[in-house]
This record gives C-alpha cells, structure tokens and sequence, in this order.
C-alpha cells in the first residue's frame, strides 16, 4: 500500500512541478494535461483506497517513510498515517480539486485579458494557475495523511503558501496583493500558536509522532505547567488552545477571519478550492485528529465551542449586506465552518467532519456556480447588476439551487443532514457555553436561509438588470464549467442520505477519533435514530428547519415579490436601520481595528523606533555619534603632526630616553 | 699604559672630537670631512679589535664610496650657508641635556661594572696564521649565505630607486630619436606640393 | 688593558653626539643624515666589540649586513633630498612642513 499513498501525494506534485517549471515549453494544452491526469491518478487511488476501507476491511497504515533526522531522541520523520479519517479526507480532497482542474479550463480560457498588456507575470499565466492548485492539492494531502506534527506543519504552511499565491495569482492588481499579504499575516499569528502548541507537545511528549503522543496524553490529563510566580495552567489546555489558534487562523474563526472575505480577490476556482472547500477545512480536520487531546480539557473545548459559534452567526449576518457574489458566498462559508468548529467544540467531532464533507460539495459547487456566473457578466461580480439569470443559464441555475438548498438544510439535501446533526449534538453537550452555543446557531439557520437566498433570488430571478451589452452576449458557460457543476451537484443532494449513519451513528471513525464518555453526544443522539427517514421526519417539527422555512419564505417575500415592484426596497431599508447596516458593513470593525491599531500602532510603534531608536539613539549617538568622537578627538590631535621632522625625531628619542630609564631603574 | 691603551685613546679622543665637529660645522662640506676623520679613526679601533677586515672594508667602501657621494651631493646642491646656521645657538641647551641624559643613562648600563676586564677578560691574541678575511668569509657564505643574497638584492633595489628618483627627462633637449626617422612613410609623413586654383580675381578700384 | 666597556661608552658617546647634533641642525637635512650615519658606525662598534671580546664572529656579520644597509640608506636618502631639492629649492627642514596636520 505504500506505493499506492506515495503515488496519490506525488503525482499532483509532479504535474505541478512538470506544468511549473516547463510551462513555457509544453504549452497550454500541455500544462492542462500533465495536471489533471496527475491529480486524476490520485482522484482515482483515493476512491479506491476509500472503498478498500469501507468494503474490505482496510488495515491502518501508519508508517514513517524517511526519517529527516533524530536530535535528542525525537525524530524527524516524513510519514503517512492513513486510516478511515484520512481516507474520507482525501477523497474529498482530491474529487473536489479534480472537479476544480477541470472547471479552471473553462474559467481561466481567457486569462489574457486580465494582465495588462506585455506583463512578464502573465505571459505563462494559465500553466503557472494549474501548477500551483495541483502544488495545492499535493501539500494538502500531505497535510492529511501526515502521521506526525512535524509534517502536520509542513502542509500547513504549504497550504498557506500556495493560498498566498493564488489569492495574489492577479500580481498586477492593487487590491489582489493587499489581500494576499492580509492572508498571509493574520495567518501568520495563528501560525505562531500553532508552532508554540507543537513545540509544546514537543516539549511534554518528546516526540512528534500522533500515535506515541495520543497514547501518553492520558498520563498528562492533570500535568500542570508554570507559567509565572505561582500560576499554573493545565498542560492540555494550554496545547489544545495553541493548537486550536493555529486552526483559527487556517479555519478563518473570529478574530483571525478577516483574510477569508478579502481572499476572495483571487480567481473563482480557487476560492471554491482553497477557500472553501478544502484549506479552510484544515482546522476542523486537525482538531478532529487531535481528539484525544481535546477530549483531556473541558475548557479547551468551551474555548472552541464559543468561538465557533461566534463565528457561525455572526458572520453570516454580514453575509446579509453584502452586494460582491463571491463575498455572499465568503461570508457563508465562514458561517459553516463556525459551525464544524461547534460541533468538534461539542465532542461531535464525527458531526463536524460529516458537515466538512457535505459543505465541501456544495460550498465547491456554489463557488463555481458563482464563477459561470461571473464569466457569462463578463467578471462583474455586483448581485445588483445581475437578475433573471436562470433564463439563460439553465443548468447553472439549477445548481446553484441545489447547492443553495444544500446550504440552508433543506430537509433530504447533504446539508441538512450535517448541519441538523450538529445543532442536536451541541443542544445535548454539557460542556459549559452550549446553551449560547445552541441558540446562536439555531438563529443562525435563519440567517443562513435568508441570505443564501437573498443572493439566489437577486441572480437568477427578478427582471435583468444588467446593461444592454452584457445582457446580449449572456449564455449558458461552456460544458468544462457545467460539467464540475453537476458532478458536484450531485454529491450534494445525496451525500448526506449515504453517509450519515456510517460516519455519525455508525463505527466509522471507532478507532481513529476518541470520545470521552461524559462527552459522548453523538452517540446520545443516536439512540434516537432510527433511519434516514425518521432523522428527516424528526428534523421536520425541529426549530431549526422551521427557521430556515422562515428565512427562505422572507427572502422570497423581499428580493422576489416585493423587489420586482420596488426595486429601491433594499436601500429603504438601509436608511430604516442605518445603525445595524452600519455595523454589519464595517463587518463589527474587525477590519478598522486590525487597521488602526494593530497595523497603525505597530506602525506608530515602528515610527517611533525608527526615528527615536534607528535615527536618534543608533545612527545619530552611535554610528555618527562616534565618527564624531573620532573627528573631534583627530581636530585636536592632528595639532600633535606639525610635519617637522625634528618633531617626530624628538618624540622618539624621548620615547627611547623613557625606556633606557626603565631599564636601567628595574 | 701599554701601548695599545696608548692607541686606543687617542683615536677614541679623534673619534669623539671629529663626530661633534661633524654635529657642529656650518659648512656642510667640512662636517663630510670631519666624518670622514671620524670614520678613519674608528677603522684605526677596529684593527685593535682585530677586524681587520672589516676596518679595510670601511675606510675602502664607506669613506671611498659613501662620503664621497656626500661630498659630491653636498657641492652639487647650491645651499645658501649662512641660512641654514641662524638658529643654531637656540637649541644647544636641549641638545645638549638630552644628550647627556642618554649619555648617562647609556654608561649606568654598560659601564666597567656591568662590562669590565672582570666580568669580559681580554681574550687571547689570535695566532699569527689566523685570517679574519677567511673565517668572515666561512661563515658569511656557509651560515649566512640567504640574508647575504637578500643584502645583495636590497643593494639593487637601492641602486634602482636612487636612479629612478634622479632620473629626469628634460623635453628642452633637442636630439634625434632615429627610431622615428626610420619609420617615417613615403606619403603623409612628408612634405607634399599642393597646387590650388587660385580664388577669384582682386579687383581693382 | 682596554676592557669591553670603553669600547661600550665610546659608542655610546658616538650615539650621545649624533643625537644631539639631530637637535642641533634644524636647517640642513644632509647633517640629519650625517647624524644617522654616526649613530650607526656606534652601533657597528658595539658589534665589533662585543665580537672581539665574545670571540664570535657572528657580530662582525652583523656589520656587515648593517653597512650594507647603510650604505642602500645613504643612496637612496640622498636621492631623495636631490629630488626634493630640485622641487623645492630647499633642503631647510623647517620649510618642509607639508605633513603638518
């Protein structure tokens, strides 16, 4: 089996590294094909290393495959570790990039026509796009498959290199490099917590294999660590809040989630991709795999139970104001993976991993529903402008409906059985902060409700209310953009009625996540469960689908039935609430804050070192400071040089005179 | 008083005296001449420290060839005398009480307490068939053959730079390089007659 | 019998003069030289002596190489003062003061 994992990591790396570094020479075409069969060998081994589990009984692997180097009894390793976590990981993984290779043919056809003319960036453009989501697919399935911390962390920061690539893939533009550089900082912050976790564990465990320190962190559950005078904090906790700061950043969760909506500056395939689909979903696979950590601190979890649910309702409120198409669609996604991190807050890790997979299809789906849409408005993204669309993209249309009806939980779609089964879970924890855990995400379903379907009714229904050139040349996009679409439809609408009972009731993840009893909420629930069916009948006289009913029917009241009689309803109700819109288009400040005191204070702070410190301290009393010692001190020595030679004649012979003296005296 | 003590002093007594003639002379070319004393006096002390041939070796090659160069660049070089005096008397005192302070402190160390007859017997006479020439020579080509070539080089070295500082091109000579008159070209390089038409006529008023 | 110290105390008599003749002489760079010259024929004669009386030949080698020495200094010292008197007209040392800081 080695071979077969080794394969699925490599042969995106080498269609990335083929389409890279030769792109010039093999041409478009080429660079299409290298990728894309590189990222369908693996597809290819991951279904069937995915079905080898599932049907055949698949043993654990979990082997090192090159040892880097061993320093004080702690080795370095490359490693895989691929059980039934893994396996689902990768599948999804590598199905939704595949899905995403081939949509990139259609979408970045004419990426010409986005670099300015003789801009050295962009003569290669469309090979060097597919080597970085194919570099992108390889350092996420290491980051999966990864059996020790050490390479946890090399895909991690593989990930986040490639995201800053590709968010920035528009080089030319203004706002793509600020927004790039705004990922790769606030990532950055996250990042030196998640270090300072690994370095804890290195610390107490003194290895950085998952396996050894999975079983020695039971020793650990009451260590404490000092941390100044008499303080002392629990080890656990303090790993587990490191950890979960790193998945923070990479999971987009309040206060490190103002990177998600501006990365929306890089082309649409990657925004389903990476900041949809799969890097975002880092942080949740990660905590999922540490659950034999997180289940040892009761306020670790607390920690990311509120944090989580932070995020699921509050960001989804400012998904509601927001006009940019791939911004609506941002702002849900930072809204759902608030509720994946709930729900690993509430020990359903199965539950976050399950609602991972569903949002995975139809978040991806909805990004490149997004995208045709975008293509056929000739790259306006403003909802404002659009209207009536489903008349001329059909099949687009009826996608972006499914992935909408997956999104909000439409009782039979994927979502709903993912997001139902985390608001169950989270109602049923113990752990202290459910309850505001529970209401902010049953509210949130509403929210959720109405701004999906906000944006969905501002697209494709209504009266068109683009410019007479626009409107002429809309079509349906071309077959390798529907194509992903359906495909990705399709997993959509039945994911969820296949694999819940498996992955959430079932012993799918048995051995590879562990439960504390106390916490053990899914397998409450599942003493309810009786069925697929029955979960949807249960679902039906739930809070959570009545609101979403609610949300939907209140969006279809506003952006549908009244919108096309008054158009200008919207803006009235802008200056009605103009305090909350207010509120919710600076996004709560984050944004304000990040920019005045922490980018402005630490350029006040640099400021002021540089002109007290740098100029005045350094280079004015230091470095001139003592050339002007020097000079001051040569002005009046070089009085001593009068340039006659009975001068310096005397001096010696003093100096020879002293000498003979002191010779002569001891 | 042996004899030898008899020389030894009044050659000391014509050493001394000469070097502060040499030190006090106005005209240059009686201190050259005062030194030339002093140097032959010296070689006179050192046949009695039997070095002889060092002692020829300073008359013939220091006072031959060294002070004659002085004496020839003392002439050549037209001084004006009486300038060159003025401010002698002003620093006879310090010259003078540095001077005795060295002398002082020079006797305090190599004086006949540390370096007498008792501590330094007077060796014994060398043999009648001993030759200083010979035994300098031994030991000068065997033990000391590499600073000896290195002596010979830097004599070069002197005799290379003391021409090139001399050395002067005077562009007021007028002589013929006959390189350049061979190499002069049938053509350009000689004079040709060159007939023009004569430009327009003078009119007469 | 001569003993090793007046040999010593007349070179060091010798050197007591040059030096002072260096104090004496502010304008004629040539009794500089001369100076020099006198300062080393009392080191040579400290070599001799000490040879003498140590009966080791080696010192007489050493005056060898300083005569050498001394003599390269010589030509090339007066090289030098012809060169600069042809330049400046002068060989008055307190007009060469063009090192003055």
């Amino acid at each position: 089996m080695e071979n077969v994992y080794l394969t699925i990591v490599l042969a995106p790396l080498l269609g990335s590294i083929i389409a890279g570094f030769f792109g010039g020479s093999i041409g478009r075409a080429g660079a299409r094909w290298v990728t894309i069969i590189g990222v369908g060998i693996s597809t290819l081994l991951s279904l069937y290393v995915l079905k080898l589990f599932i049907f055949d009984d698949q043993p654990v692997f979990n082997q090192a495959i090159y040892t880097w180097m061993v320093t004080d009894g702690i080795s370095f390793e490359i490693g895989f570790l691929v059980d039934k976590l893994t396996a689902l990981m990768i599948a999804v993984v590598t199905f939704v990039s595949l899905m995403v290779h081939i949509y990139t043919i259609g979408y970045m056809a004419d990426d010409e026509h986005n670099w300015p003319k003789d801009s050295l960036a962009g003569r290669n453009s469309y090979q060097r796009f597919f080597s970085y989501i194919s570099l992108f697919t390889f350092s996420m399935l290491m980051l999966v498959m990864s059996n020790n911390f050490l390479q946890l962390f090399f895909g991690w920061e593989a990930v986040g290199l490639v995201s800053y690539l590709l968010i920035g893939f528009w080089s030319t533009r203004e706002s793509a490099i600020f927004a790039n550089l705004k990922a790769f900082l606030v990532n950055r912050v996250g990042d030196f917590g998640f270090i300072l976790g690994i370095a804890a564990i290195g610390m107490y465990f003194s290895s950085m294999d998952y396996a050894e320190v999975f079983a020695k962190a039971p020793e650990l559950a009451d260590a404490r660590m000092p941390v100044w005078g008499d303080t002392t904090w629990s080890v656990m906790t303090v790993i587990c809040v490191l950890l979960f700061i790193g998945a923070m950043g990479k999971s987009a969760q309040v206060p490190l989630h103002v990177w998600l909506p501006d990365s929306m500056e890089g082309p649409t395939p990657i925004s389903a991709l990476i900041h949809a689909a799969t890097m975002v979903t880092a942080g949740i696979f990660m905590v999922a795999r540490m659950s034999p950590l997180y289940e040892l601190s009761e306020a670790a979890l607390t920690f990311v139970m509120v944090i989580g649910a932070t995020t699921a309702f509050f960001m989804g409120l400012v998904g509601l104001v927001q006009n940019d198409i791939k911004r609506v669609v941002a702002y849900s996604t930072l809204s759902q993976l608030g509720y994946m991190i709930t729900a690993l807050g509430a020990s359903a890790y199965a539950a976050g991993i399950f609602h991972l997979m569903t949002h995975a299809f139809f978040k991806a789906l909805l990004f490149l529903a997004a995208g045709s849409v975008i293509i056929a408005m000739h790259h306006n993204q403003d909802i404002r402008h659009m209207g009536g669309l489903r008349r001329y993209m059909p099949i687009t249309w009826i996608t972006a409906l499914v992935g909408s009806l997956a999104l909000i939980g439409f009782p039979g779609f994927s979502g709903f059985f993912s997001k139902d089964a985390i608001i169950e879970a989270v109602a049923l924890s113990r752990v202290s902060g459910a309850g505001y855990a529970t209401l902010l995400l049953t509210l949130g379903v509403f929210i959720t409700a109405l701004y999906s379907f906000r944006m969905y009714f501002l697209v494709f229904h209504g009266r068109g209310r683009m410019d007479e050139h626009t409107r002429h040349h809309l079509h349906e996009s071309p077959p390798v953009v529907w194509v992903p679409l359906v495909l990705l439809a399709i997993p959509s609408v039945i994911i969820g009625w296949i694999a819940i009972e498996p992955l959430l009731f079932g012993d799918w993840f048995k051995d590879v996540i562990y439960v504390a009893p106390e916490h053990a909420v899914l397998a409450q629930l599942g003493e309810h469960y009786h069925g697929q069916w029955g979960f949807i009948l249960h679902g039906l006289v739930a809070w959570p689908f009545w609101l979403a009913m609610a949300g939907l029917g209140l969006a279809a009241y506003v952006y549908w039935y009244l919108h096309a009689r008054r158009p200008q309803l919207e803006d009235e109700l802008r200056e009605r609430f103009a305090w909350a819109y207010r509120v919710l288009d600076r996004k709560y400040g984050f944004d304000d804050f990040n920019q005045t005191v922490l980018a402005g204070g630490s350029r006040g702070l640099g400021e002021t070192l540089w002109s007290a410190g740098d100029r005045k301290l350094i280079d004015g009393w230091i470095v001139n400071g003592s050339a002007r010692a020097v000079g001051w001190f040569a002005q009046r020595a070089r009085h001593l040089q009068t340039g006659y030679l009975y001068h310096y004649a005397i001096a010696m012979i003093l100096g020879l005179v002293v000498l003979l003296a002191l010779f002569v005296a001891l | 008083m042996g004899f030898e003590k008899f020389l030894f002093y009044v050659f000391a007594a014509i050493t001394v005296v000469s070097a502060g003639m040499v030190v006090t002379r106005r005209n240059p070319v009686h201190a050259v001449l005062y030194l030339v004393l002093c140097f032959a006096a010296t070689a006179v002390l050192w046949m009695l420290l039997e070095a002889e041939f060092l002692a020829i070796v300073l008359v013939l090659v220091y006072v031959g060839a060294v002070m004659v160069l002085f004496l020839f660049v003392v002439m050549m070089l037209d001084v004006d005398q009486a300038a060159l005096k003025a401010q002698f008397i002003r620093f006879l005192p310090l010259g003078l009480a540095i001077a005795l302070v060295m002398l002082a402190l020079i006797v305090l160390v190599v004086g006949p307490a540390n370096f007498g007859l008792e501590q330094f017997a007077k060796p014994a006479p060398a043999p009648a068939d001993y030759s200083n020439t010979e035994s300098l020579g031994k030991l000068l080509y065997t033990v000391y053959v590499y600073p000896f070539e290195i002596a010979s080089v830097i004599l070069l070295v002197a005799i290379v730079a003391a021409i090139r500082l001399t050395l002067r091109r005077r562009p007021d000579t007028k002589y013929i390089d006959p390189a350049k008159q061979v190499r002069v070209r049938k053509g350009p390089d000689r004079i040709r007659i060159v007939k023009m038409p004569v430009e327009g006529k003078v009119e007469a008023e | 019998m001569i003993a090793l110290s007046d040999f010593l105390i007349l070179g060091g008599l010798l050197f007591s003069i040059a030096v002072a003749g260096i104090f004496l002489n502010r304008k004629n760079v040539i009794i500089l030289l001369m100076c020099i010259e006198l300062m080393l024929l009392a080191v040579n004669m400290n070599f001799v002596a000490f040879s003498h009386f140590l009966q080791d030949t080696a010192g007489q080698i050493y005056v060898f190489f300083i005569l050498t020495v001394a003599a390269a200094e010589a030509a090339i010292g007066l090289a030098i003062l012809v060169v600069l008197f042809r330049s400046r007209q002068t060989i008055n040392v307190q007009d060469l003061d063009t090192l003055k800081g």
